[in-house]
């Protein structure tokens, strides 16, 4: 028999229901190195995946420490929805927290890892707005190729 | 039990604390009318006989249900015995189209629809499709408005129904139903194609009568008109032949069965009452705000993109298209400073899909994700406006400036 009377967790908490999780409202109303300062910002490597047409358009800029060989950096633009703001805002989180990511590692950021870091996210929203790491992923192929030139 | 039931105050509790709401969602649905709950609570509590009950009791529930038939009968020009109440609008589509569909299958297969019908019309007419029916669909022109040349075009001897919306949900255009009416008379053999159409979103707005507009079916929803959720008619005229969807006990003249809601239908027919009474005022004080709420939104987001034809629009909705930025997003910002607005256009956590009526008239595909409805209505005041103009260009500054489709503009806040 189902129990109606079940008490939820995180119902218990939150004041209001809301669509998404609470770090995906948590990053869509306070998104995080969101880059505004597009002409001014020298970024040592640029991707961007998407388009206006398909809904969902994402921006990368990151900036490598030559040495450690990780991302110290990471901005962004987003076109899309609350969970494809969220979801670019909690990747450049990912990626340049602590000491920074390794542009290796970096390489292999998964959609799941961010999700996961979201708290979830609707079934249907899974596919086509997380698209950041494709965005990172051009961003660093971008640094490496600029930087293979340079030397 | 009791948890359930504290859980349950709780949650309206909390629904009432919340600081004051903007509801600018009138076309999804309207609030309840001041008078029609006290209205119907009586039909709760005290009437409860079952209408086709042979006492007391049930005659004086019947005699209920007879005296709204001729209400709502009266506003739309219709006669008593004319109206079919069902449990929605879509409802009343669905019997529309598939109760034709199957009265005339021996007469023609084929129906028409326009490009831009509300989606119950959408999947009826695809669920008859796959049923072996031909399903044409009639294109709108960019302001939104259908194409009555092209739609007679396709008109052909095996077609029995076309179906067209009187006002577009999304774009609130007011289509050419009676001209359409009009032009395919000379076009009828034996009565056939018959005329259906839904004027869920018209009817508090603009004129509609029966007679007038020369349709054969019209689909009204309560929840629109101010009235309560969960009821809805289908107007038929005497003459037209139709196969219920619904059989049982042979309520509504034995087109739709099932005990009939006393409440809801009284209180239906009540709300319909009162718009009908002030539809002339209010189309003025609606249009006014309207009016107010296009310029000053122009002025102050120079960029943002007015949808749909200004003349032939219902006074109550205004469909804008903000380029480089999503709908969902902009929807969830207005709702979090309390603005109740809709987006028929964007992908949301609900449906992926962007709208068909924006694709139907034509907008670029790179705007198609970024556009709102707001829809006003009796309770709209010029401070609601004021409100949402002080809240939206910011939110448009906002996440415009979080789009890679542009750099960094500025808006006049």
């Amino acid at each position: 028999m189902i129990n109606f009377f079940k008490k939820n967790k995180t119902e218990e908490n939150n004041e209001d229901s809301w669509l998404y999780s609470d770090n995906v409202k948590e990053h869509f109303f306070n998104p995080q190195n969101c880059l505004t300062n597009e002409e001014e910002y020298d970024a040592d490597g640029y991707g961007v995946v998407g388009s206006a047409t398909c809904g969902d358009m994402m921006a990368v800029w990151i900036k490598v420490n030559e040495e450690t060989n990780a991302i110290y950096e990471c901005k962004w633009r987003t076109f899309g929805c609350p969970s494809a703001i969220a979801s670019t805002s909690m990747m450049s989180v990912m990626v340049s927290e602590n000491e920074g990511m390794q542009l290796s590692r970096a390489k292999r950021l998964t959609p799941e890892a961010i999700i996961e870091r979201l708290v979830g996210l609707p079934d249907r929203k899974y596919h086509c707005s997380v698209l950041g790491h494709l965005a990172l992923r051009e961003a660093i192929k971008n640094y490496e190729t600029l930087y293979a030139s340079a030397k | 039990m009791s948890f359930f039931v504290l859980k349950l105050t709780l949650s309206t509790l909390r629904f009432k604390m919340r600081n004051k709401e903007i509801y600018l969602d009138y076309a999804a649905s309207t609030p309840i009318g001041k008078d029609v709950v006290s209205f119907m609570i009586p039909y709760f509590d005290q009437s409860y006989g079952n209408p086709s009950s042979l006492h007391s009791r049930g005659r004086r529930s019947r005699e209920v249900i007879e005296q709204a038939r001729s209400v709502v009968a009266e506003i739309i020009g219709a006669k008593s015995d004319e109206i079919i109440f069902t449990g929605s609008g879509t409802e009343a589509n669905n019997l529309a189209i598939f109760g034709i569909a199957k009265a005339y299958k021996n007469k023609g297969n084929h129906i028409i629809i326009s490009d831009i019908e509300h989606k119950s019309t959408m999947e009826i007419a695809h669920t008859l499709s796959k049923e072996g029916f031909e399903v044409s669909i009639a294109p709108v022109t960019h302001e939104g408005l259908l194409d009555i040349e092209k739609c007679l075009a396709l008109v052909k001897k095996e077609t029995i129904l076309i179906s067209i919306m009187l006002v577009n949900n999304e774009l609130g255009t007011i289509q050419p139903v009676k001209e359409l009416a009009s032009r395919l008379q000379a076009l009828r053999v034996d009565k056939l194609p018959l005329l259906h159409t839904d004027a869920c979103q018209a009817v508090t707005l603009i004129p509609v009568n029966v007679t007038d507009l020369g349709v054969d079916l019209l689909t009204l929803n309560s929840s629109k008109v101010y009235g309560p959720n969960g009821v809805g008619l289908l107007y038929k005229k005497k003459v037209v032949m139709l196969t219920p969807l619904i059989v049982g006990g042979g309520q509504e003249n034995n087109l739709r069965a099932g005990t009939e809601s006393v409440p809801l239908i009284a209180g239906f027919a009540y709300a319909l009452q009162i718009a009908e009474e002030n539809k002339a005022s209010e189309y003025i004080r609606l249009q006014n705000l309207t009016m107010y709420l296009r310029e000053e939104l122009q002025k102050r987001i120079p960029q943002l993109l007015i949808n749909g034809s200004k003349k032939f629009l219902v006074p109550s909705v205004t469909h804008i298209t903000s380029p480089h930025i999503e709908g969902e997003s902009m929807l969830l910002m207005l709702d979090h400073e309390g603005i109740c607005v809709s987006t028929g256009s964007a992908c949301s956590a609900f449906d992926l899909k962007p709208s068909h009526v924006l694709s139907a008239i034509g907008q670029d595909t790179d705007l198609i994700h970024g556009s709102l409805r707001i829809s006003i209505g009796r309770y709209t005041t010029k401070e609601d406006l004021d409100h949402f103009l002080h809240v939206f260009p910011k939110i448009v500054f906002n996440l415009t400036n979080m789009s890679p489709l542009v750099k960094p503009i500025t808006v006049t806040v």
